[in-house]
Parts: structure tokens; sequence; C-alpha cells
């Protein structure tokens, strides 16, 4: 809160007030909206994690998920272990899955695209294995039992209630997951992160261990995603390895820290919040053209959705390659400059 | 299994591969030459397909004639794509111009599915179930000519940067942009050609593809990622790499499929996609391009 | 006994020795410089010490420790602080940060490594810009940037490359005095590369002569810049 302008403070309050009172302002619709938007911005905060402060591009994120939500199904319709409990072991495979692709990384020394690639090669691979996996569901997908009693009242050991209940424990990861990269950004390892993604020449130099702090970003985001999958396999409640781990999820979480900034705090956030409203009004616009004849009836609302995101994507890097927060934050005048922050 | 179905499929797998090759030759020459990674290859793939497939609907015309139209189209796509775009872009660090043009991809995915629709579309050839007969070996016809387009194609470009004047000239950017430009060429417009001429390999591949397989706006980043796994294995920059790495994906795919599952045969590219990326990243005949 | 001990020190480039067999002693607080005209394979050395390049023989011993070929982060845990002869300041970060970054190597909490990052930059008198982002400094500035940068993580000995470069006769005699005022407060040991002969004069203590990668002279300063071997190497043969 130190760094904000008394502006900046006023419209963080707000935004976190307007947060909270969601449930209870807004239509089932917007509800809906709010979660997978809150997803997205959890999401863009771990991947940010990687290649914002690990300098590592991933295009393969959806594994990491999709090892967490498989993970903690497989233990609840299976072995009745609760998420709650089934997180740890989530998280757990996500983080191993993760070390070994940020090992191999860095171990033969592979950066930039090539480091994508591999990502890539390794989601696509372990999403082939579990189509072929019976025991998870394979193609047929994996069903956790809900019944509509738990649709009420909020359980959130077995992570079962109301829309409101999930808005709240998404909110509440998002927040965390914020508060987090914060605290982590303005200590060592922040410090150490910037000092790797700027020269890692001059890090080294000054006695910083790359690996190692490149591993714990790796680790950490690897570990978020994992939780993701977790909301994800107990809201969804039905996992099919081409949704979960498919390219397009990967990618999907990119977007908004690219629109947001990569690298930023409360870029992905910002992103977040500008691409899900902007995709839903473009959805519901192109559904109102189709309805007065402005737009032929075959024409796929989706495809226009996603094309629209491919569009902010190349717009953004031609235009402005750091992200719409940092020149948001400058307009606005939310954060202080770092001669008035002491 | 017996030695026959081994061989059928050895052979199968080749003659595919040297359409994988084509595809992999586009992104190899621009990677080669220009340093870019072109991340929204699979959809210049499925547009040279969707073009064939309406030449066909249209004209009736065979996908097979259709590759000079083909190739023509994308080149414009491709020249256009380098000159007004990435171009702006040269100064960014690599990510970044990976995303912008996994930006364009998405467009042009999303493009495809609103004008065409999600479902697999393909063409109906009077020979599509056709087969030349040599003892055992049972070769289809789709597939001889389809690998007999690709080679011509393929030998014609090596032919170009081999032997013409415009072709040694975008070499000489490839191996020394500074010294390019000091010796007077016009190195903003070779790139373009250089991406034009890129495009119009992958436009021809796609072509001559709709051949064996069916097309959905969905096929584009399997392609992609094929090509990546193709030009990786055979070596980034390396023209006869793309094609012998071709072959090799196009044979260990159709010896995974008979061995194994069918429905493997892409996890089983993956795992070589891993295992050459740790051991040789510059592919087995590439240049060390890190 | 030698802060610094180098022995036999060698590296080759694809057949070209950039080092060859250089062997040289820096005592405990001592400041010696490293001369030599351009391609002598100065820099090479410093790398070679610093753990950016492995040599492909010789030793190299800090304070009796044997550091030969270890990764540069180690060297610095052993010791050893060093600036680039290419700038290589955190764009994005601020001097400050820049120097905390250092200082870290030290200290806990972000908070005392600020300290004394401020600390540190007040002495090289860069405290004024303290907030500027280091993208926008001048080339002299950025090499100030660089020592307080090394400085900040507590070195034994400290790798100097070039850091005059650039520097107004005024500025320099600043510079100089800094570090000999660091030499005596801290009892620092400083090896530096120098072109600045003015710097070189005034500061070292011995002065080590490199020509094509191998050791020609070494000496007081005065010894060395009469030595026939060092002036021929400078002017050609013709000249002396």
């Amino acid at each position: 809160m130190n760094d904000l302008t008394p502006f900046g403070r006023v419209a963080l309050l707000a935004f976190a007030a307007l947060l909270l009172a969601v449930p209870w302002i807004a239509s089932g619709y917007v509800l809906s909206v709010s979660i997978i938007c809150l997803y997205l911005a959890y999401m863009g905060q771990a991947w940010n994690l990687m290649l914002g402060f690990a300098g590592l591009l991933s295009i393969g994120h959806a594994l990491f998920v999709g090892l967490g939500a498989y993970t903690s199904g497989y233990l609840f319709t299976k072995l009745g272990v609760p998420p709650a409990v089934g997180v740890v072991a989530a998280v757990a495979v996500a983080m191993a899955m993760g070390s070994i692709i940020g090992y191999l990384g860095f171990r033969f020394a592979i950066g930039g695209v090539y480091f994508a690639l591999l990502t890539i090669a390794f989601s696509e691979f372990v999403r082939i294995l579990l189509d072929h996996a019976k025991f998870l569901g394979g193609t047929e997908g994996m069903f956790l039992p809900v019944s509509q009693e738990s649709r009420r009242g909020v359980d959130l050991v077995n992570l079962r209630g109301s829309t409101e209940m999930y808005y709240y424990v998404i909110l509440a990861l998002a927040a965390g997951a914020f508060l987090m990269c914060r605290a982590l950004l303005n200590g060592r390892v922040g410090y150490y992160w910037r000092a790797i993604r700027d020269n890692p020449e001059a890090a080294e130099a000054v006695g910083v261990d790359i690996f190692r702090f490149r591993m714990y970003a790796v680790l950490l985001s690897s570990g978020m995603a994992g939780v993701a999958g977790v909301f994800y396999a107990f809201y969804y409640n039905n996992l099919f390895p081409e949704q979960v781990l498919g390219i397009e999820r990967s990618i999907e979480v990119t977007l908004a820290p690219i629109v947001g900034g990569v690298g930023t705090l409360f870029g992905p956030i910002f992103g977040a919040f500008i691409l899900t409203p902007m995709g839903e009004l473009l959805t519901e616009a192109v559904e109102g053209f189709k309805q007065s004849g402005l737009i032929a009836k075959n024409v796929k609302t989706d495809g226009v959705k996603l094309m629209f995101w491919g569009l902010a994507v190349a717009l953004i890097v031609l235009l402005k390659p750091k992200g719409l927060w940092p020149w948001v934050c400058e307009r606005l005048r939310l954060v202080k400059p770092p001669e008035q922050r002491g | 299994m017996d030695t026959v179905t081994i061989i059928n499929a050895l052979v199968s797998g080749l003659l595919t591969g040297l359409v994988y090759g084509l595809s992999a030759l586009g992104l190899s020459v621009i990677f080669g030459v220009i340093r870019i990674v072109n991340f929204a290859h699979g959809e210049l793939m499925v547009l040279g397909m969707f073009m064939a497939l309406l030449l066909f609907r249209w004209f009736g015309l065979d996908p097979l004639m259709a590759v000079p139209i083909g190739a023509a189209v994308l080149f414009a796509i491709g020249y256009a794509l380098q000159h007004f775009v990435v171009r702006r872009v040269s100064y960014l660090p690599d990510h970044m111009q990976f995303l912008l043009l996994a930006g364009i991809a998405i467009m042009l995915v999303s493009g495809c599915l609103v004008i065409f629709g999600p479902d697999a579309q393909g063409v109906q050839l009077d020979y599509a179930l056709d087969s030349f007969a040599i003892g055992n070996l049972i070769i289809d016809k789709v597939r001889l000519y389809a690998a007999i387009a690709a080679v011509a194609v393929a030998s014609a470009l090596l032919a170009f940067f081999k032997y013409s004047s415009t072709g040694r000239a975008i070499r000489a950017c490839a191996d020394n942009y500074l010294g390019a430009k000091v010796v007077g060429l016009n190195v903003d417009r070779l790139y373009a050609l250089t991406f034009g001429i890129g495009a119009a390999c992958i436009g021809a591949a796609g072509c001559i593809i709709l051949l064996l397989v069916q097309v959905h706006p969905y096929l584009a980043p399997a392609y992609t990622l094929l090509a990546f796994v193709v030009v990786i294995v055979g070596g980034m920059g390396s023209l006869f790499g793309a094609l012998l790495g071709g072959m090799l994906i196009g044979v260990s795919e159709e010896l995974a499929s008979v061995v194994l599952q069918p429905s493997m045969k892409t996890a089983f590219s993956f795992a070589l996609l891993i295992v050459v990326l740790l051991l040789r990243p510059q592919g087995l005949l590439g240049r060390v391009a890190r | 006994m030698a802060m610094l001990d180098v022995q036999g020190l060698s590296k080759s480039f694809r057949g070209l020795r950039a080092v060859s067999d250089v062997t040289f002693a820096v005592p405990e607080k001592g400041i010696v410089a490293l001369i030599g005209p351009n391609g002598a394979g100065k820099t090479t050395c410093f790398n070679l010490i610093a753990g950016a390049l492995r040599p492909d023989a010789g030793s190299v011993r800090l304070a009796g420790a044997d550091i030969t070929g270890r990764r540069a982060d180690k060297v610095c845990d052993a010791g050893i602080g060093r600036t680039f002869q290419l700038v290589k300041p955190f764009q994005d970060l601020t001097v400050l940060e820049n120097v905390t970054v250092g200082a870290l190597h030290k200290h806990d909490g972000v908070a005392a490594a600020k300290r004394d990052a401020a600390r540190i930059l007040e002495m090289l008198e860069l405290g004024d810009k303290r907030h500027m982002h280091a993208a926008n400094l001048t080339l002299p500035d950025r090499k100030r940037l660089e020592v307080a940068r090394a400085l900040a993580t507590q070195p034994k000995l400290l790798l100097l490359d070039e850091v005059m470069a650039g520097l107004r006769p005024t500025e320099t005699d600043r510079i100089v005095a800094v570090l000999q005022r660091l030499r005596a407060e801290t009892g620092i040991t400083i090896l530096l590369i120098e072109h600045v002969m003015r710097a070189v004069m005034a500061l070292s203590d011995h002065v080590i002569v490199l020509h094509h990668g191998e050791k020609i002279s070494e000496g007081t300063p005065e010894k060395v810049t009469k030595d026939p071997a060092v002036l021929e190497c400078y002017l050609g043969e013709g000249a002396v």
C-alpha cells in the first residue's frame, strides 16, 4: 500500500470492494463470467512467474493444471479423498512435473523458443497419455460425483456448494496469489528474479545462483497451476484430456498477462479483467447481430471471440509490448515513482 | 508383426514424410534466413488446404493442380506478413516475436473457424483408393503422387537457392546480415521474399496433403508442432535436414501406429522431439543457432 | 600470503591462445594494475579468475583457497567482486536497486541491504542518482554503478575492468581517491585493468604487463613504464 498514491489506494479499495460485492449485486451469468475472469487472473499470475521472473516462456501450462485436476479428481472419485487434502498431492504432482521440465531446460541450456517447444511437447505427450489412461477415464472423461443438495450451503473441505462459494474461493486464490507474489517481489527472491531476468551474467557475478532461483519460479508457477487444477476439477466436475490439457488452454492462460503486462504484478489481473468482459460483450454482440440478420447464422461465435483475442495479442506486441497496465498505471497515477517510495 | 506390414509402413511413412518435409522446408527457410520462428506455420498450411478444397469444390481442380495457385497466394500472404508486421518487431526479444505470430495464428484459425466451421472436410478423388502393387508392397496412389509433388517443389526450391542470383542473395543475408547490407543488398525486400517463399512452400504442402487427409481449422496447431518436430530433428536452417527430418518423422509415425496404436503416433513424435531438444537442439544437420 | 595467486593460467579459443601460461600474485591489501595493448588477454584473465570462463590449464587461488574453474556465483561467495568491460547494469532496475542486488549477497533482509547500498552509492558519489533507472545513466556513471554493485557483495578482492574509461581527469582523480580511501579503510585488495595511465601511476603498487596473452613484464609503475619490452609492445619495434 505504501507504493500507491492516495488515488491509487482509493482505486484499489474500490476494486476490492466491488469484487467482494459481486455475488450480491450481479446476475447468475455475470457471476459465472466473474469466476472465469478470476480464474484467468490467477492462472495469469502463475504463468507470469515463469516468464516474467524466470525468463522462461511456457506454452504448456495447461499441463500443470491438468495434472492437478486429474490427481485430485482421481483421489476424490476412487479413494474418497476430499480436495482440501487432495490439493497437497495435486501440487506435489504438478511441481514434480515442473521440476522435471525446469531441470531439463536448465541442464541442457535450452532457452527461448526451444524451451517453449519443450513445454508444448511435454503437455501434448501427457495429454495423449491421458487419452489412453482408462483408469482416469481416457477420452470418455472423468466425472466427479456431484449431488443437488451439495449445491446449497458451503463445504470447503469437499469444495461443494453454491456458485457463490466457488466465486469466493477463486477470489481468495487470486487475491492470495497476488499478495504472495507481491511479498516475494519485494523481498530478496524478487530482487534476484529481476536481476536474472535483466542480465543473468551480471546477476551471477554478484553471487546469484541462477539455477536455484529459476527453479523456485518454475516450482512456484507449476504448483500454483496445480491448485488451479483442483479448482477446475471441482467446479466443472468433468475432465477430458483434450479440454483440460489442450493447447488452447495453454494459450488462453498467456493472454491476460501479455495484454496486461508480462513481469508486472498487477498486469495479469488487469489483463484478465479487460479480456474476459470484452470477450463476453463481443460474443453477445455477435449473437445479437446474428439474431437481427446482420451476420450469417452459421458463423461460429466461438471463432469470433478467439479472433478477437488473437488480434489483442498481436496488437499489444506491436504497439505496447510492455502491456497495458504500466501505461494505465502511469496515466492514472496509481503508483508512486521510485523517489517517493523511500 | 510380419516384415511385409513393416515394409509397407516404412514406405508409406517415407512418402508421407516427404510432404512433411516440404512443409518443414518452409519453416526452415524462414528461420534459417530471418531467424524468426514462425508459430503461424500450421495456420498457413491449413489456409493452403482450404484453398485447394475450394478450388476443388468450385472448379473440380485436383489439389495437385492447385499447388501453383496455392503457393502463389500463400507467397503473397507471407510477403505481406513479413513486410508489414514481422519487420516491426525484430528488435523485441524472441518470445515476444513468437507470441506475435501466435496471436496471428489464433486470428487465422478463428477466421477459418468462422468461415468454414469446425467439421472436417476433404476432397473425394476418383483414384483415392487406388494403389500400385509391387509384389507384396502396396503403395497408395495418392501417397506416391503426393510424395512426387513434394519432391518436385522441394527441388525447385533448392535449385532456386543454389543457382538463381536472388537465391544466392538470400543465402548471403542468412550468412551475414551486416555484410549483406554493406554490399548493398536490399535486406528488407529479401526478407519479405524469403517469408513469401517459405509460405509458398507451406501452401504447396497444404494443397498436396489434402490428398491424404481431411482439413479442419484445429489441424493447424498439430501441423505447427509437427513441422517443428521435423525441423528440430532434421536441423533448423538446413534444407536437406528438413527433408530428412520429414522422412524420419513420417516413418516413425507409421511404425508407431503399426507397432503401438494409431492414436499414439503423435505421442511418439513428441517424445522424439523432447529427446532431440535435449540432446541436440540444432538437429541432425543444423547449424548451432541457439 | 597473497590474496590472489594465479599460476600458469591458459585459455585458447579455437586455436587462438588468448591467455598463455600467465603467472602472477596480488598481495593482500595491494592495488595491482594489469595493463597491455588491446587484445592482450587482460579481460580474458579476469573472466578466468572470476568464473565466467573455465581455464584450459593453470590454477587460481584466493587467500589460499583453490577456486579454479568455479562458477561465477561461487567465486563471488569466495570473495571476489568484479566489473565488466562492457558494462552490464540491470537496466530496468533503479541505481539503488542495482546495488541492493549486490548487497543482498551479505544481508538477509531487503531493508538492511538497501541501507548498505545507499551508503556505498554515497561513497561513489552516485547517491543523488539512486532513483534513476540504470538505463538512463551516462557511461561513466554506469561504470561507477558497476563498482558500487560489486562492492556491495563485500569482496576481499575487487576486479575492476577499465572503470576510468571516458572520465575527465578530475573525475578520474576522484575515483582514484575513493579507491585509495577504500583500501585504507577496509583493507580490500584491488586488481585493475586500466588504459588510463594517470590512474595506473597514481593507484598501483605494482604493475603487470600482458601482450599477446603472455606476461612480458612486471614491477613498480616507474620501472615498467621504462621497460623497453613494454614500450615496444605499445609503440612497435621501430619506435624503441
